[in-house]
This record gives structure tokens, sequence and C-alpha cells, in this order.
């Protein structure tokens, strides 16, 4: 007989390991990472246990209480007490404990018994707390809780077997266990009790040897020293931002040269003609040229990566808290804006941690002004083409020192925007709590960070091969279509289409130094900011006809003056030139008009800076 | 639960040097003059494992205003305000 498919759900505090457990269990790939709150979505898997029940699991973000304090929490209350629509109450809720701190996870399960639901106690993290020496006796835990409990290592091969032989064993005489739910919020009363029962349970329970994390307290004397810990934060975005312009040059050089060779050919093969130029042109001066920027993109997550996994990122926010109250912003609101920094749209999902309205309102209007790693190839390309490659105090690469001061500007005009908003916006602010667990710190594990890079490579390149590729098929039809009349002497395509657009939205560009070919870049640049660079280089190739072998860079050092290309990177500090970040934010604040907010303010910023660069540029004598 | 530091007079958790160690006496939501409402203040603090009886070290502090602290609650590290540390009433 099929049985019917059984419902397992992942609760437990923050940080404890659900999302490890839930793609050991499935073969997900759902990021993982060392602090709390990371999580914040609701995702569902499926797999088979060893006796062949088909079972669906639920990962939900981390949670203290079932009260529901912010917008993550919410879901995993709903979740655990069937309150989301159309969603079936789980049969079997897992309660994912850390092993080496179950104080806080025993008060949530006493918490959660009230749901009436079937429980089972996953004691996660086995392995550290075997290595610590922390001993748990599992049978009295059981006795003493009143349901099953089973040890877990879920980043270790094999390490949920004890978990999947449960399963099946509980799923056998699942359905007369479920009871009535009788769970309400809990007074502080019933709170102080059940953290009070939690802990004698433990004292009973558990052996803790007086030993605890040396080598996180050891970091920690450094990296969380007042003025030393500031400094190492600076430090390591400083290596950071060097690191993308200068190591990723040699690999960026290959791809660069492949691309040349592959365009060689294509001009050597195919006849001249339509297809010749669709495929250099288009193809291989478009697409290509931002596929370039594919080292820089893995360099800049692979820093992020590290950082997550190793446990800095709530140290971090720890340093950061005051320094960001200053301009308005919650501590919480570090790690969404530091993820930013890869991409605006999941910094702007990783605000639901924050319980506050405004504060998490104001980092979502203030995310997508963190430099992004799509705008990488648009800084690189012009910084390149423009900014000498010499050393300044002798150690310094002063085009990463100028890609330095790019993310700079961006992270101080975000802070300047949000204490603006505070300013007038939100007067009566009064400053929400900063409350945050600081886990210990953690080796970070090759294969997820292998799995993490290899993930948002390929989220890169599919977006270079589907948006950006779509959007250099029309611009490479715009740019090519109407075709010169037989006998003109004018480059062929001033008779386009795309000259006709950009033509007429010049004399708007004109006063920030914008040429007509920017203007036409500039628009396919609404779907994703790297289309810049590749509608550039297009524009520029069909321009240049057949002679244009060159890089698309030579071509804007001779094409561009200093004053255009610094407002070209103004402009990009501000311009909100993402439709999936818009779309986000739409989502995220449930307002078309927040969405509308962030749009228009972000355009007359860029207006502004571009046209004050501009300007003064042309003042000093760089026009 | 034992309190070995009877002798000791009681003061806020908010106002402790970096290096102290104590027990917690009590929770005064009141006094923390926080943004939230006392009950809520009191609940998340026990929900952070801040009960009667758990020891407490202040471990590190903040640059500006010595602010925020990160504090070791039993086996755990956890990061608050100073304003939030006041109704944590320790000895
Ligand atoms: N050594 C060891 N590390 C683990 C284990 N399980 C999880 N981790 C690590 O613990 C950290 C947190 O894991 P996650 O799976 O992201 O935790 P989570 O419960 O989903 O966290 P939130 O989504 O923030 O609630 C990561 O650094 C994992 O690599 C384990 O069994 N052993
Ligand atoms: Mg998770």
């Amino acid at each position: 007989m099929e049985l019917p498919l059984l419902h397992l759900a992942l609760v437990g505090t923050p940080n404890s390991g659900k999302t490890s457990l839930f793609n050991a269990l499935t073969g997900s790939r759902q990021k993982v990472a060392n602090y709390p709150g990371v999580t914040v979505e609701r995702k569902e898997g499926f797999f088979v246990t060893p006796q062949g029940r088909q079972v669906s699991v639920v990962d939900l973000p981390g949670t203290y209480s079932l009260r529901g304090r912010s917008p993550d929490e919410e879901i995993t209350r709903d979740f655990v007490l069937g309150k989301a629509s159309g969603e079936t109450v789980p049969d079997l809720v897992l309660c994912v404990a850390d092993s080496t701190n179950l104080r806080l996870t025993i008060r949530l399960l006493l918490e959660l018994k009230r749901t009436g639901r079937p429980m089972v106690l996953v004691l996660n993290m086995f392995d550290i707390a075997a290595r610590r020496g922390i001993t748990v006796d599992v049978e009295r835990l059981a006795k003493e809780l009143g349901l099953p409990v089973v040890t877990s290592i879920a980043v270790r091969k094999g390490g949920t077997a004890d978990l999947l032989k449960l399963t099946d064993e509980i799923s056998a005489k699942l359905a007369a266990e479920a009871e009535a739910n009788s769970w309400r919020a809990l007074s502080v009363a019933e709170l102080r009790a059940t953290q009070r029962e939690a802990d004698r349970i433990i004292a009973d329970c558990v052996s803790l040897p007086a030993r605890p994390d040396t080598w996180t307290a050891r970091i920690d004397a450094v990296v969380l020293h007042p003025v030393g810990g500031l400094l190492v934060l600076t430090l390591i975005l400083f290596v950071m931002f060097q690191a993308v312009f200068a190591w990723a040059q040699p690999a960026m050089d290959v791809l660069k040269s492949g691309f040349d060779a592959l365009g060689e050919l294509v001009q050597a093969t195919l006849p001249d003609g339509l297809l010749q130029s669709f495929l250099q042109n288009g193809v291989i001066s478009g697409v290509g040229s931002v596929i370039v920027f594919l080292p820089q993109i893995i360099l800049i997550f692979l820093f992020i990566l590290l950082l997550e996994d190793f446990g800095y990122m709530a140290r971090a926010a720890f340093l950061m808290d005051r320094i960001m109250g200053g301009a308005g912003l919650h501590g919480r609101a570090f790690i969404p804006l530091l993820s930013s920094f890869a991409c605006a749209i999941p910094g702007i999902m990783a605000t639901r941690v924050i319980d506050n309205k405004r504060d998490r309102l104001t980092t979502i209007l203030i995310a997508p002004l963190m430099t992004c790693s799509a705008r990488i190839p648009v800084y690189t390309l012009i910084i390149s083409a423009f900014i000498p490659a010499k050393d300044v105090w002798g150690f310094i690469n002063l085009q990463g020192l100028v890609m330095f001061g790019l993310y700079a500007a961006g992270i101080a005009s975000a802070l300047a925007v949000s204490f603006l908003i505070k300013f007038f916006m939100l007067r009566d602010y009064a400053p929400a709590p900063f409350m945050l667990e600081l886990p210990d710190y953690k080796m970070p594990r090759l294969k997820s960070i292998v799995i993490g890079i290899y993930t948002r490579a390929k989220m890169f390149l599919v977006r270079a091969g589907t948006t950006i590729f779509s959007m250099m098929v029309l611009i490479w039809f715009l740019a090519s279509f109407p075709q010169p009349p037989v006998g003109a002497t004018e480059p062929a395509i001033d008779f386009s289409l795309a000259a006709m657009i950009g033509k007429a939205l010049e004399p708007l560009l004109a006063p920030v130094g914008f040429n007509w070919q920017i203007a036409v870049a500039l628009i396919p640049g609404m779907a994703a900011r790297e289309v810049a660079v590749a509608a550039l280089g297009t524009v520029y190739a069909i321009e240049g006809g057949k002679e244009a072998a060159e890089q698309i860079g030579q071509v804007l050092a001779t094409k561009w003056s200093l004053a255009t290309a610094l407002s070209m990177l103004a402009w990009y500090i501000f311009a909100p030139q993402c439709a999936s970040t818009l779309a986000v934010i739409r989502r995220e604040t449930g307002s078309w008009t927040w969405m509308a907010v962030t749009f228009a303010y972000m355009l007359v910023l860029a207006y502004a800076a571009s046209l004050l660069t501009y300007n003064v540029a042309v003042a000093l004598g760089a026009g | 639960m034992t309190d070995t530091n009877d002798t000791r007079p009681h003061m806020p958790l908010g106002l402790a040097k970096r290096g102290y160690t104590g027990v917690i006496q009590h929770l005064s939501a009141r006094e923390a003059g926080s943004a939230l409402s006392d009950i809520e203040l009191e609940s998340r603090l026990i929900e952070l494992g801040f009960v009667e009886g758990a020891r407490v070290e202040v471990l590190h502090e903040g640059l500006v205003g010595r602010d925020p602290i990160a504090v070791r609650v039993d086996s755990i590290t956890i990061a608050v305000r100073r304003r939030e540390a006041m109704a944590i009433i320790v000895a």
C-alpha cells in the first residue's frame, strides 16, 4: 500500500544547523552560514527513508519562541501552528538543537510541546559537543522530555543515519499521537518557568566541562577589541576590494584573450554579413565582455562566503552597531548590507530578521546603494580604461584604490540617506534594541564554500546567457537596422534605430557628459547593470566596423573624455539600474510606493552626482 | 539556585565593566527605558537565557560609549546594548 507523504518541519533556535540538516536529508543546496538569521524563507524538499517512506521536509527560519516578532519568525510560527494558508500542519516536528548550547532550544521545545504536534529533539552538532567534552545522557533526556531524542552531525556523511532510522520508526505509529493545540503566547511568568524547567533538565542530563571554546575567546580578544576590532574590519574590507581588482586580473586576461580569439575565428571563418556581425558584435563583444568579469565576481563571493562561514558577520554587526546607530541604522542591518555587496536581492530579503518596521524599511531603501557585484564590470571597465595602473606609496594599486573609493562612496551615501530618513521622516524614532547571539567560530568548510561559489557563478553565467543575451540581441538589432542606404559615407550605425533613440535622449544626458552611445546603453541597463557594459561593447563594435577588433576598454579610452568616464562612475554609484531589485523591494515592503520612492530617489541622486562630477572635472580640465 | 554573591551589591548589568562576572538576581524591565514595552523586553531577555541564577560575564564592549556589550550567559555569548542590559540586575 502506498503510504501518504509524511510531512516534517525543521524548527529550532537560529544557527542550530536546520538548513544543514535539510541539505543533508534532501540533497539540496540551500544557504548555510555561521550566523543567526540565515534562512528567512520557508523551503520544502523531499526524500525517501531507508524503508521507502516518501517524506516532505520544510526548512524554516530559526526562532527563540513562537511569538513571531519579526517577519522571518512569523513564517515559522504560522507554519508550526498551521496558520499559513493552504498548508498542512506538519505530521512531525524536528526540533533541531545545537548540542553545545541546549538551554534556549530546550526552552523552545517545552513551548513547542504545547502545540500538540508529535516532536523529536535532534541534538545536532554532536561532533562539536563531543570535541568539547560535553556529554549528554540521551536516554534520560528523552524520558524527561517525554519525546524521542536523536543525535546528528548534519555536515558529515552519514551523520543523519540515526535520524532517518527514527523517522521510519515514528512514522509507523504516528496517527495516534497528535494532541490538541493548546499553544498561546506565553506570559513572562510562563517563559521564566519554561526556562527554569529547561535548566533543570539540562542540569540532570548534560555534563558541561568548564571549558568554553578557547579559540573563539582568543580570536574575539582581537576581533572584538574596541579599537583593534574596527581596524581589523576596515582592513578586511580594504583587502577584499583590492583583491577584487588585483588578484582577478590574470584569470580575466585569459578569458579576454579567449573571447578575442573566438571573435577572430568568427571573422575569419564566416562570410561578411549579418550572421558574422551578430556573432561577433552582439554575442562575443556583448555577452563576452560581461563574462570576462566572472573571476572578480567569484572573488567577492569567496570573501563574503568565508566571512559568513567563519562566524565573523555577527561580530561585524556588533562592532558597527553604535556607529551605524549614528546614521539611524540598526546593528542587525549590517549583515543584510554586507551581503548586498554581493547582490542587493538576498540583502533585502535578509532584512526580514529586523523586527522594527522602520529599521527594516530604512535598510531596504539603502541596500541598493551598496556596491553590488553587478557594478563590478562597469567600474572595472572604466577604471582600467582611464586610471593608470601604477602603485601609490609603493604597495597600493591605484586602480584598486579607486575601486575602494567607489565602494566607500556607496557606503557613505547609504549612511547619509539613512541619516536623512531618520532626520526628516522618522523623527520620533526610538532606537530598537539590538540583541544578537555571537556564535562560536567555525572553520569554513571547503565543500560549502565550493558549492556556494559554484551556485553563484552558475547564476551569473545563466544571467549572461538569458537576460544579458536577450538584451544584446535587442541592442544588436537596434544598432544594425535599418541598414544604411547604398553609397552612404557615414558609419552604418548612424542610420540605425539605436542612434535615433540615443540621439533623442542625448539632450537630457548631455549636461552630465553622456553621449548617445551611453544613452542607448543605459536603457537596457535597467534590466541589469552589467548589460550596460555589454551594450557599449556591441554599439561601439558595430560602429567601429570590421577594424574594431579592439577591446571595448581601449575604445572607450579614445572615445570618452576623462570627465565623461568619471561622470559615468558617479552615475553607477546611485542609479537604480536593476529591475529585479525593484521587484524585490516591492514584494518585501508590500507596496508600490516604496518601490517608486527608491527608484526616484536613486535616479535623482545619480543625475545630481553625475552633473556635479562632470562639471567639476571639466572645470579642472578633464573635459 | 545557590547564590555565591550574596554579599555583593546589586547593580544593573548595563553599568558593568568589561571583565565583570556575576549572577542574575532578577529582571526589572521598567528600569531600562528601552523602546520596547516592559513585557516585551523581559520576554526577549528570558528567551535569550537571561533568567535568575544564570551566570554572566561581560566579555567585550564596543567603542562608542563602551556600547554594546558582549555578555557570556552560561554557555552562549549575546550582544546587547547597555540600555537593555539595564533591565538585568546582577550581583
Ligand atoms: N561541526 C558541525 N557544524 C555544523 C553542523 N550542523 C551545522 N553546522 C554549521 O553550523 C552553522 C549553522 O548552520 P545552518 O544550517 O545555517 O543553521 P540554521 O539553523 O539553518 O540557521 P538559521 O537559518 O540562521 O536559523 C554552519 O556554519 C554549519 O556549517 C554539525 O552537525 N556539525
Ligand atoms: Mg537556516
